[in-house]
């Protein structure tokens, strides 16, 4: 108020003080509209976004795993597929009497100390809205017993879901894999709440893994309400999940079956392809896990029979199970002979022994073959022959054939972990080991030893090039319609003369009599072969030790055979590979297994009668067997088995790893000098 | 208000617009605080009904008192609260700890909530003895500085900001009005703007910093110290134009929303009765404290003008500094809406100051009507 007087009277204050007392209210006006203004700014213009976040706030989503996609063979036959799962979960926020409760579902369920513990725990742990796991995969009678025990447990919540099935069982383990629930690093990695999910599972091994993100399909969701300290209101609606997509195999169910089942006590493999067009029809390795089994969550029992077993139960023998391919390679290096200019005709003396410096090289046959030439050298599987010819031509010469049949090669399979073996030669030697190549080492190779090693994959590839003179390349997806392979542009001789001599293998007085077909029309070409893994030593031949039979089995030869059908006219290709059958019971020799394998092509009953006579002399069939196996391994067991490793995914491959590389160890040290028995 | 006949006198003539406009604020209170609770009276709704037409009554029985009574009172009020201000402080520091009230036994004082009226009493009075011919001089400072300083500085170390901010902006009102130069205001508010940031930085506890900072930003901190204002804030935008509903807000029940029933009220009530509840709320707030600047500027002497014009502004600054919080224009200080948040001690401060300005209003009218 700077007015003239300086002298502030009585008679001035009210006028000032009204005065005041207007700039005052006019003040108190102005805030109070920049309040309102404030609130419709908040209310209105930002109403949305305000919306938006007490609607987040307010409304939590429990996800619903979605429906796994089906994994069919090529008539759309399921190989995995889901089925109606019954699963018994605890709501921890409706939960009213813990003690009482988990004491009356141990009652009705028979859970035991270890199940309740982690019960407690993933109870401790939980979120109050978060379902809890009490148990899954229940019949319809303990989870009836449940249900209607309801009102007498509040928070306890039976549900439906979905669990995978594996209609055909251990016949397509190493081909499906298995399922299970994420470990920790992969949520770390993901980071996506779906794998916490209870009952979410995701693909392990096989093709469960490698297709995962087809296979997985999104996830549904319940909308609940919740408070701010977690407690559920009222459940809004349900959004349905989108299921996983159908994968369609090349696979022929019936065949994978009935090879998975042929094999049987053995432990080995069997590749079936087209060699028109390179679909894997069947891929077996046996003996395998139940992947139904598997998939329900390891137990500590099974995993240490599994891990344990020296027929390598965890390991896809066809993809990671390296071996020697012994005589299986003779028609094809027939063939790289022929590419040389060498004239089938031209003979070899084979006497029973070759001396090369200061080794000794022996032939199967003990007095050896006399003159021989290559189209009996291959029916035959005459050592002498091949050794000559190595010894001659050395085995670069061999060594581009072998890569041409697809030996050495990577196939872009979707399965992660694949060996893939060597096609040996002198700069390959020269780089791994800095040494130079030797005759010793020609001869080894010549008869598929040394440092030749393929997986059966390659060898049924092997054989449908072969057979085709095709360029098959191995396919599993039947995503689009398959184009025959392009031709590898032989010499039509080359391949009459090739596949006439293992045709002779088979029904010409060959090595490999036993696998006949005995169907009209249809007859089988193939060539056996015979796979070293230990030396024999000149102690062994003295003490005449030189049968298989004398042998533990882990140092038992293993029995290989690689053949077409039908011969004239190729159709189908195969490899089979027993490990350490030593051709010691004739039923479950390579040749007749591989015979009858193709023969379900042709003549489906007879191969499935032939199949029910020889599961008769072997103790059943494979569910039965595994049974059994089971029962005496639990018999055999008084100390406390420790549970499985907490990553089963590492440790399943480390087991993988250890016999693969005893094998290919085994193998070299069979080679490594002179001296090996050639394989018939 | 003066119809003869059945109504007797002195019931006729109470200010019954403004007894109204109260009632109609808190009852729409106890509607918000019933839903706050789910709908249910207890735990607040029914014990603030009790404590609010407790206090009402007692500031119409306030107004038949004479307007002097309250001069007379105001310096040994306004002593006695500062000794028991001294007396909280003392009990603080023995029994360790921040302590805002005294136990007696029946109630719980807190005479720093007193305190806001008082040092408008004090002030009032202080300027009414003043000579008119000092109101521009140096001795119309000090005293007034003095007067306010204390009691402020004494709250300040409880520490209670929110309370002493409002003593000091008391005061200084009252000095405005009392006809302080105006450079003096202008000069101390430039002061203010340089000292903040160094009080700020000293005399600010820890928390209270970390409170500017967050209201600052509140964003950075939505799950901890922000958790309030944003929640808050969600609450208040969500509601839009016309609301969620009676007992349909879900900020409210679903417990986001913290203190929803004490300082937080105005976003409890905004969720469910939208911009247009707001507005109407806001509305009856300015029309009650233009009601009591009025009765200032009518006033007789020079306290009553000064009293009730202060004790009107008083009311003002907790709804401005409540509302200002809620809506994140203003940092968290704990300032209650008055008359709507539950709880005795703010409800108490405004009826006094109601039945107050209730009494010298019915002196203005009087002197009116002579």
């Amino acid at each position: 108020m700077n007015k003239p007087f300086k002298i502030v009277t009585e008679a001035a204050q009210p006028f000032t003080f009204s005065r005041r007392a207007t700039v005052l209210g006019i003040g108190q006006g102005a805030v109070g509209l920049v309040l309102a203004g404030r609130m419709a700014w908040l209310s209105v213009a930002e109403n949305q976004h305000y919306k938006l976040l007490s609607e987040s706030n307010r409304v939590n989503m429990t996800l619903v795993p979605p429906r796994r996609g089906w994994i069919v063979d090529r008539h759309g036959a399921p190989i995995a597929d889901n089925r109606t799962d019954f699963r018994v979960d605890i709501i921890p926020d409706r939960l009213e009497d813990k003690q009482h409760t988990l004491s009356l579902l141990t009652s009705v369920l028979a859970l035991t100390a270890d199940d309740l513990q982690r019960i407690n725990t993933d109870l401790d742990r939980a979120a109050g809205f978060q379902p809890v796991q009490v148990e899954e995969n229940l019949d319809w009678e303990h989870f009836a017993a449940v249900s209607v025990r309801i009102p007498e447990m509040p928070g306890v919540a039976p549900t439906r879901g979905f669990a995978r099935n594996y209609p055909l069982g251990a016949a397509v383990a190493h081909l499906t894999g298995y399922v299970g629930s994420a470990s920790a690093e992969q949520y770390e990695k993901e980071k996506d709440p779906l794998l916490v999910t209870p009952g979410f599972k995701l693909g392990k091994d096989g093709l469960e893994k490698a297709l995962e993100d087809r296979l997985r399909g999104k996830p549904g969701a319940k909308r609940i309400e919740v408070t701010a300290r977690g407690k559920l209101v009222r459940e809004l609606a349900t959004r349905p999940d989108t299921p996983g997509d159908t994968v369609r195999l090349t696979i022929d169910a019936g065949l994978q079956e009935y090879a998975a089942r042929r094999l049987g006590t053995n432990s080995g493999s069997v590749v079936v392809l087209d060699v028109l067009t390179g679909d894997m029809l069947a891929m077996v390795s046996m003996p395998a896990y139940d992947p139904n089994s598997f998939s329900r969550g390891i137990g500590r029992m099974e995993w240490k029979m599994l891990s344990q077993d020296d027929h390598v139960p965890l390991m896809n023998k066809v993809l990671q199970g390296l071996y020697p391919p012994g005589s299986t390679v003779k028609p094809m290096h027939g063939l790289a002979l022929l590419q040389n200019g060498i004239d089938p005709d031209q003979t070899v003396y084979c006497g029973g022994v070759m001396q090369v410096g200061r080794g000794r090289f022996h032939c199967w046959k003990r007095g050896g073959h006399g003159n021989i030439n290559m189209h009996r050298a291959i029916p035959q599987s005459c050592d002498i022959y091949f050794f000559q010819m190595a010894r001659q031509l050395g085995y670069d010469k061999f060594a581009p054939t072998a890569r041409e049949m697809g030996l050495g090669a990577q196939y872009d399979l979707p399965f992660l972990s694949q060996y893939y073996g060597t096609v040996p030669d002198s700069q390959w030697k020269k780089k791994k080991y800095g040494k130079d190549w030797t005759v010793a080492d020609s001869i080894n190779a010549s008869i598929g030893q040394g440092y030749l090693l393929v997986n059966p994959m390659q060898l049924a590839v092997m054989a449908a090039r072969l057979s085709s003179g095709r360029e098959i390349v191995p396919r599993i997806l039947l995503d689009e319609p398959h184009r025959p392979a392009a031709s590898l542009n032989l010499n039509p001789e080359h391949i009459k003369v090739i596949r006439r001599a293992m045709w002779a293998v088979v029904n010409g007085g060959g090595t490999g009599g036993a696998a006949r077909m005995n169907i009209d029309g249809v007859d089988l070409a193939g060539k056996t072969g015979t796979a070293q893994v230990r030396r024999i030593t000149m102690a062994d031949r003295r003490a005449g030790r030189t049968g298989n039979a004398s042998f533990p089995f882990h140092l038992r030869d293993h029995a290989l055979f690689v053949g077409f059908a039908p011969a004239d006219n190729p159709r189908y290709a195969c490899s089979v590979v027993i490990e350490h059958g030593g051709h010691l019971i004739r039923n479950l020799d390579a040749p007749e297994t591989a015979s009858d394998v193709l023969s379900y092509m042709f003549d489906r009953e007879r191969a499935i009668k032939r199949l029910h006579e020889a599961e008769a002399t072997w103790g059943g069939d494979i569910a039965t067997r595994m049974e059994a196996k089971r029962k005496a391994f639990m018999e055999a067991q008084n100390a406390p088995v420790p549970p499985p490793p907490k990553d089963v995914d590492d440790a399943r491959s480390d087991v993988v790893e250890r016999a693969a590389s005893t094998d290919r160890s085994a193998a070299t040290n069979a080679a490594a000098t002179g001296s090996p028995e050639g394989g018939e | 208000m003066t119809g003869p006949g059945l109504i007797p006198a002195p019931v006729a003539q109470l200010p019954w617009k403004i007894i109204l406009l109260v009632f109609a604020i808190g009852a729409f209170g106890l509607v918000v605080l019933y839903s706050a609770a789910s709908g249910s009276i207890d735990p607040w709704a029914k014990r603030q009904a009790i404590t609010f037409f407790a206090f009402l009554t007692m500031a119409i029985i306030m107004s038949r008192f004479p307007e002097s009574l309250w001069e007379k009172s105001a310096f040994p009020v306004y002593g006695g609260l500062v000794l028991l201000l001294i007396l909280v402080e003392l009990l603080g520091a023995v029994r360790g700890g921040a302590q805002r009230w005294l136990d007696l036994g029946v109630i719980r004082l807190q005479p720093s909530e007193l305190m806001k009226p008082a040092i408008v009493l004090a002030m009032a009075r202080f300027y009414a003895l003043l000579p008119a011919g000092e109101t521009r001089r140096f001795t119309a400072i000090w005293p007034a500085a003095l007067l306010v300083g204390v009691p402020a500085g004494l709250v300040m170390l409880q520490p209670d900001l929110g309370t002493a901010l409002m003593i000091t902006f008391g005061g200084i009102t009252i000095m405005f009005l009392a006809g302080i130069p105006l450079r003096l205001f202008i000069g101390g508010g430039l002061a203010v703007a340089i000292a903040i940031p160094i009080a700020f930085n000293t005399l600010l506890h820890d928390y209270q910093r970390k409170r500017v900072l967050i209201f600052l930003d509140p964003e950075s901190d939505p799950l901890g110290a922000g958790y309030h204002i944003s929640q808050s804030k969600i609450a208040i935008g969500s509601g839009g134009i016309f609301g969620k509903g009676f007992l349909h807000g879900t900020q409210s029940h679903l417990d986001y929303l913290p203190e929803g029933h004490t300082d937080f009220v105005f976003a409890t009530m905004a969720e469910e009765w939208g911009l247009i509840g707001g507005c109407l709320l806001i509305l009856a707030f300015f029309l009650v404290i233009r009601w009591g600047v009025n009765v200032g500027v009518r006033a007789q002497s020079r306290f009553s003008r000064l009293a009730a014009a202060g004790l009107a502004t008083t009311i003002f600054f907790y709804v401005a500094i409540n509302l200002a919080m809620v809506m994140g224009l203003a940092p968290v200080v704990g300032i209650p809406l008055p008359l709507v948040s539950y709880g005795g001690s703010a409800q108490l401060t405004i009826m006094l100051c109601l039945g107050m300005l209730m009494s010298i209003d019915r002196a203005n009218r009087r002197a009116s009507r002579w």
